[in-house]
């Protein structure tokens, strides 16, 4: 049961198209993220449906109600910025008691609800504390409360963690996916850090070029990305291209070396064909298991902490791979030939 | 949405025209001397009078002295007080805004006061001695102007930073000040420049009360005696106030790396102060 | 801290010119006594003698009575009615023309930044704000006896063209009003140069958060942007207000010393003694020096408070 739609919805400022034709549907409750470059588009149709942008084209439901031309004001949307957007002549509970006071609440509910909220966010102590006097972490807690107080039928979170310190955004988009599975209120995440979208989302929606290219659970959007764009924008990929030997077979030549797919390749013999493969997939050690294999020269070796990155030279194209760091497993030397082992069921085989 | 731009469009218009209505009137009525016809008459009158040419050269000579002074007195204490004494700097900034916040009458007042016949530095009562103090009085009044103007570019320049690199390349103090320093804050010192001159040129309240002969007394005998030339006097000296204005707009952005946005600042008094 | 003789002394190899803080404790270096201080002299000097030293000068003057001798009498004299009602009328023409000008300026700010007209019609007006600020004064007054005196082309223009007769609807340039309006030549622009910065820092998303909380735009205004903008009004009325109260020339070359506000009156003193009293004069300095100081300084407060909101 679909709760909010966006239905061919295009956005041009003149000649300028930001968003194409993009079709949508969230379930409710459902955390669905905006993943995607700066300039993709994800923002504008964010604004679409607060009601800030109106779509040159196509339609958007929620509810069932039509509200592509409606007031912002009139949607019930909570929105969070990035900026944290605080109202800096109000203290956190005025903030936070906004939209009650506008929707003309009285006293005592907006008494309530503000002491409500404050404690879903753990900052109930600071109730009586100007924007101005708080932490970048606890001012975007404070607006995310703001927006919730009103009980809005859609949260809207427009990259809110691009302000904050590393360690403070993992704490925070872990307290926001707590909070909104609490509620079960239907959020639009818009964030342009791969992680964050895999770590927060039910489904994720990959941006490019005012399109979606890809809509998909996190689990499906790492490991079965549709374009070579969610490819290489989702996580750390190898793009390798090689030559098709076989089809029917699914054999594949890099370099000197010839290799067997899983699947029957769509390509006549001698086209090329590129694969991708995730560097976690494989393994140098000594009786690393996996069906398939590809020897290479070590180019480089780079020690991470956790992990080891190292890029090997096969044939044209550069392979990288990581693997977790041990005491007892010395980084390849620069120039040593290594053999990695992985299972062709990780190699992908990418349309553009 | 379309509201607001017409209310918008409405307002914009009443203010330009509150603002230009008395430039083009005073224009008009500058060239109405000549009875029944339009004329430069008024104009030919004020250049033809040896008091105008005098007494202007007089304010110019004396707003130029007072620039002199307040730089020689402002640069080397800022940028010593950036140096070595950041803590001094915001009692600096207090002092150098006292004379926005004293009105120049009292401040005259004092002066009359203390350097009378009977003080022991009797300023007023030779030429001489009247002429120091004037220029004195309007080296008072630009220290707002000049020490933000200066105080901005020393911002802009980090000069803490560039003395540090000199001093490492193993230049010596005064290499460092004559060298680096004043070369890149020349376009800050001018545009505080032509601010004081713009207020300074005309000047009436110090002039007057200390009796010299200067522009702004002038005009005001001027306006008494005459009924058109006042009015070409007027539109000379809105001109000479724009010229003023371009020209140190043109050096407060000829700096690279300042914002346009400063551009305002060192316009009005109690310019936004900077913090580092 | 450094030291000045930095500047005598040859620079030693290794030594940098800036030692560790004063007064970190457990410093090695031998503590050289701290000449920095000596660089502010000729500004100091400068600032005692011809800014401060005057000031102090006036203030006690005012607490002394002709002999020397300490008194009250000269402020309890202030309250005699012609010098109050020359502070009254000050104050009231500072008032009126500062309240004019913010509430002009303000307007026209507003529509300058978010009346979405285009870009240069903003540039226009501030550049010409920077030189209108500054035309005060006597060129000022014969501009606006050129264009609204007895002769003036707009008057003229109103009796002949639309049979409407200025002075004898009750205007008068050399007047209350007429000085009020003339003040507005360089009090609007003030204010648009001082306020428009505090309207660029209305944030957009405040707008738009307000919005979806559920506002309307007379809500926003009324519950955020003007709360937010209040300080920067306030502050720059009480600019505009002590800008007012201190200005003579505009006044004098319009109506001579017969508009008696303080300045003129004060003008008037020094020229001629009319108090017949030195030290009244001293006083009747005093009272401005409060008054433009109060109103100056409570700015700076207020301006110091809407920035930290805007950080």
């Amino acid at each position: 049961m679909s709760f909010l739609t966006i239905t061919k919805a295009s956005k041009s400022y003149g000649a300028n198209t930001v968003v194409r034709e993009f079709d949508l549907s969230v379930g409710k409750g459902e955390f669905i993220s905006f993943l995607g470059p700066s300039g993709c588009g994800k923002t504008t149709v964010l604004r679409m449906i607060a009601g800030f942008e109106t779509p040159s084209a196509g339609r958007i439901t929620i509810d069932n109600r039509d509200v592509t031309l409606t007031a912002p004001n009139r949607r019930r949307i909570g929105m969070v910025f990035q900026a944290y957007a605080l109202f800096p002549n109000m203290t956190v509970a005025d903030n936070v008691a906004f939209g009650l006071k506008v929707a003309g609440a009285d006293r005592a509910t907006i008494d309530a609800r503000v002491k409500e909220m404050l404690a879903l966010i753990h900052l109930d102590h600071l109730a009586e504390r100007y924007p101005y006097q708080m932490s970048g972490g606890q001012q975007q807690r404070v607006a995310l409360a703001r927006a919730l107080a009103p009980k809005p039928q859609v949260l809207l979170l427009d990259e809110p963690l691009s302000a904050l310190d590393a360690k403070i955004r993992v704490s925070l988009r872990e307290e926001i996916r707590a909070i909104q599975k609490q509620l079960g209120i239907t959020t639009v995440f818009v964030t342009h850090d791969q992680e964050e979208a895999l770590s927060i989302s039910d489904r994720i929606v990959v941006m490019n070029g005012g399109r979606a290219d890809q809509i998909g659970t996190p689990f499906e959007i790492y490991n079965q990305p549709a374009t070579r764009f969610v490819a290489s924008f989702v996580g750390t990929l190898n793009l390798i291209d090689v030559t098709v030997v076989d089809p029917a077979t699914g054999l594949v030549k890099i370099g000197e070396q010839t290799i067997a797919l899983k699947d029957v390749l769509a390509a006549s013999a001698g086209q090329t064909v590129t694969l991708a493969l995730r560097p976690e997939s494989g393994s140098i050690l000594d009786g690393a298991r996996g069906d398939t294999a590809l020897t290479g020269e070590v180019v480089s070796s780079n020690f991470l902490g956790s992990v080891v990155r190292t890029r090997m030279r096969v044939g044209e194209s550069l392979i990288s791979f990581d693997m977790f760091n041990s005491p007892g497993f010395a980084p390849p030397a620069l120039g040593e030939r290594v053999t990695l082992r992985f299972s062709a069921a990780d190699l992908l085989v990418i349309r553009d | 949405m379309k509201i607001s731009r017409i209310v918008a469009l409405i307002i914009v218009l009443i203010a330009a025209s509150f603002f230009l209505v008395p430039l083009y009137a005073t224009f008009q009525f500058s060239l109405q001397m000549l009875r029944g016809q339009w004329s430069l008459q008024a104009y030919r009158s004020v250049f033809s009078d040896p008091q105008f040419l005098s007494t202007l050269s007089y304010s110019a000579v004396a707003s130029l002295a007072a620039i002199v002074i307040s730089t020689l007195i402002i640069v080397p204490t800022t940028y010593w007080v950036r140096l070595k004494m950041p803590r001094v700097k915001p009692f600096m900034e207090f002092i150098t805004l006292l004379p926005l916040i004293i009105p120049p009458i009292v401040i005259v007042f004092g002066y009359l006061r203390l350097y009378g016949s009977d003080s022991m530095l009797p300023l007023t009562v030779s030429t001489a001695g009247t002429n120091v103090m004037l220029v004195i009085g309007y080296a008072t009044l630009s220290l707002p102007y000049v020490f933000r103007s200066v105080d901005n570019g020393m911002q802009t320049l980090d000069i803490r930073t560039l003395t540090e690199a000199a001093e490492i390349l193993g230049a010596s103090r005064a290499t460092i000040i004559f060298r680096v320093i004043l070369p890149n804050l020349r376009a800050a010192i001018v545009s505080g420049a032509f601010l004081t001159f713009s207020i300074s040129f005309g000047e009436f309240v110090f002039a007057s009360l200390l009796n010299r002969p200067a522009f702004g007394p002038y005009l005001v005998q001027i306006g008494q005696d005459r009924a058109y030339e006042p009015a070409a006097l007027a539109v000379l000296s809105f001109a000479l106030t724009w010229a003023c204005m371009v020209l140190m707009q043109i050096f407060a952005n000829a700096k690279p790396g300042t914002s346009a946005r400063r551009r305002p600042a060192a316009l009005f008094p109690f310019a936004r102060r900077k913090t580092a | 801290m450094t030291v000045a003789n930095d500047i005598l002394s040859p620079p030693t190899p290794g030594g940098s010119a800036r030692s560790a803080p004063a007064g970190l404790p457990g410093a090695q270096v031998p503590r050289r006594a701290n000449w920095a201080w000596l660089g502010l002299l000729p500004f100091a000097f400068f600032a005692a003698l011809f800014l401060i030293l005057p000031i102090v000068y006036l203030v006690t003057g005012a607490f002394q009575t002709p002999d020397g001798a300490f008194t009250f009498d000269n402020l309890i004299a202030l309250t005699g009615s012609a010098i109050a009602a020359s502070y009254m009328l000050s104050i009231k023409l500072s008032l009126v023309s500062a309240l004019f000008g913010a509430v002009a300026g303000l307007l026209l700010s507003w529509a300058l930044v978010l009346g979405g007209l285009p870009r240069w019609v903003r540039g226009a007006f501030v550049t010409f704000s920077g030189v209108a600020s500054n035309f005060a004064g006597i060129p000022l007054a014969f501009a606006f006896i050129a264009t609204l005196g007895r002769l003036g082309i707009v008057t003229v223009l109103m009796r002949d063209v639309f049979g409407f007769n200025l002075y004898g609807a009750g205007f008068n340039l050399f007047s209350f009003w007429g000085l009020a309006l003339t003040y507005l030549y360089f009090q609007l622009p003030l204010m648009v140069l001082i306020i428009t910065p505090a309207l660029d820092g209305l944030k957009n998303e405040w707008r738009e958060a307000a919005e979806s909380l559920g506002a309307s735009h007379a809500q926003y205004w009324r519950m955020v942007a003007l709360p937010v903008l209040a300080p920067s009004i306030l502050g720059c009325f009480l600019l505009l207000f002590a800008n007012a109260f201190g200005t003579l020339a505009t006044v004098y070359a319009l109506t001579g010393s017969q508009f008696d506000v303080v300045p003129i009156m004060l003008f008037a003193q020094i020229r001629g003694n009319v108090l017949y009293n030195p030290n009244l004069g001293y006083a009747l300095a005093l009272g401005m020096i409060l008054i433009a100081g109060f109103s100056n300084i409570l700015y700076l407060v207020l301006r110091s408070r809407a920035e930290r909101w805007r950080a």
